[in-house]
């Protein structure tokens, strides 16, 4: 992986984190009626992460679940590598909860389609709100993020990498160039 | 990475990752199906024929519920009511299937070899839903599953397949998964009803299922087929369950925890007293559910494989 550059690096992590934490409690006044639903792999660390956070600040319990969005992709058929299943795991019911869907990077739209999609068949949440580290733009459906850590504008050729310390060894945002691994 | 096979023909030789691969990916859909909605858009616009040359009502219903829950949309061709009667030859029927652009092919024969013959012939994924005495790969992937969420593992697992072990399709595509994944198997029946040198394939034969039972983890019951009383392979039913049949007090006699497990379906008080059937260690019904989520696991891998 050659990384163009460093955007966020392991303090602005912490502190984006912080930040979304509390926009999230402002916005839902407090931590009574919400779940976090983390889309699999990196948004399951993320929402892990920010429901620690949540919970440090209001002490109560808090649900949350993961979703694995590959059986609702629109792009099965043309991916060339079958992607292993993860399997969704959400314990609670959804219907009635405000329901705080958390991704790595916010880019085509089409993950989070999905993702609805995936929860609307759960259940009936009450809303549906949507958290993500980083929104690179480029969208290809109508969709738009309620809590951004970081806007990053890029061009198609790049891509953006949350890389968190559970699977990458550090916790960081950088800009990586396209094929690239 | 993806099945080393476009079809799902035996599990003779299957690669063991393979098996694994499916086991795994069936945990997902089993909370599928728990779900309100128990259906996934993942194989929309894929067309799935049910080709039924031997009559069967549970692996055909099973079938396609699980395509149904996967947003296939589904044909079902069976031998009472299809062009088969009319004469017409295996390879003609697939190629038809093959003009209704047919995507994947689900088939039940009387012949062994028959699913292997259609995968030659049509361009779709053919899985095989039984093929004469051969192999009955579905069935043999939901009762390791069924096995595995049980005891948490197949290796090392001790497995008694007991019955007509030489007719069984079932009996057989058990034994090769389940030696793969490293579990030990035995099988138990009558000398009419067990093939010769089965022991080649790994297994340690019994004709005493008292002494079968003290061995074992699992007892996986076959059904007795009562037309081969008709070909004097044994001589009554009664006598049968006298010397075969898994009881009560059989078990208590084995001294230790006995799990059983059938295919169905069951012949109540000959192959297995209806108490041990529906008792506490009787995972038939969970074999049931299991099924479904094990045969979406295949469509799934099999149907969105490039």
């Amino acid at each position: 992986m050659i990384i163009k550059s460093r955007i966020i690096d392991a303090q602005g992590f912490e502190r984006t984190l912080t930040r979304l934490a509390h926009e999230i409690l402002e916005r839902n006044k407090g931590s009574e009626t919400i779940a976090l639903v983390g889309i699999r792999t990196r948004g399951e660390f993320l929402a892990r992460r920010l429901a620690r956070k949540i919970q440090e600040i209001e002490h109560k319990e808090l649900q949350i679940g993961f979703l694995d969005i590959t059986l609702y992709r629109d792009d099965l058929r043309e991916r060339r590598n079958q992607p292993l299943l993860q399997g969704t795991d959400i314990k609670f019911d959804v219907t009635g909860k405000n329901v705080i869907l958390i991704d790595d990077v916010l880019y085509t739209g089409r993950t989070i389609r999905a993702a609805l999609d995936e929860l609307i068949d759960l259940g009936r949440p009450s809303t549906i709100q949507l958290a993500v580290f980083a929104d690179r733009g480029h969208r290809e459906l109508p969709i738009k993020a309620d809590f951004v850590g970081k806007n990053i504008p890029t061009s198609v050729g790049e891509e953006v990498r949350v890389l968190m310390e559970e699977i990458d060894g550090e916790d960081a945002v950088v800009i990586v160039e396209r094929g690239a691994n | 990475m993806p099945l080393a096979s476009r079809h799902l023909l035996g599990l003779d030789g299957m690669p063991k990752d393979d098996i694994q691969l499916i086991l795994d990916t069936a945990v997902s859909f089993r909370e599928v199906l728990d779900r309100p909605i128990k259906k996934v858009p993942t194989l929309q616009g894929k067309t799935i024929a049910n080709l039924f040359f031997e009559s069967s009502t549970r692996t055909r219903t099973s079938f396609e519920l699980a395509e149904r829950r996967l947003s296939a949309d589904v044909v079902n061709f069976s031998s009472d009511v299809s062009s088969v009667r009319k004469g017409e030859t295996l390879k003609d029927t697939a190629r038809n299937l093959e003009m209704m652009k047919i995507d994947m092919v689900v088939m039940r024969h009387s012949a062994a070899g028959a699913a292997h013959f259609l995968s030659q012939v049509v361009k779709a994924n053919v899985i095989n839903a039984g093929d004469g005495a051969h192999e009955h790969p579905t069935q043999a992937l939901l009762d390791m599953y069924t096995m595995r969420e049980k005891f948490g593992k197949l290796e090392g697992l001790n497995v008694c397949i007991v019955g007509d072990i030489s007719h069984s399709r079932v009996a057989l595509s058990n034994i090769y998964g389940l030696t793969a994944m490293g579990a030990n198997v035995s099988v138990c029946g009558p000398k009419t009803l067990m093939p010769r040198n089965i022991e080649q394939l790994g297994v340690k034969v019994f004709y005493d299922i008292d002494a079968a039972l003290r061995e074992t983890d699992i007892v996986n019951v076959l059904r007795i087929q009562l037309e081969r009383q008709e070909r004097m392979l044994f001589p009554s039913l009664r006598e049968y369950r006298q010397y075969f049949g898994i009881t009560r007090e059989r078990l208590e006699k084995a001294g230790r925890d006995i799990v059983i497990m059938h295919p169905g379906p069951i012949n109540r008080d000959v192959e297995l007293s209806a108490d041990v059937a529906d008792g506490n260690s009787s995972l038939i019904l969970q074999q049931v559910l299991n099924g479904v989520a094990v045969r979406m696991s295949i469509l799934y891998l099999l149907g969105t494989r490039t």
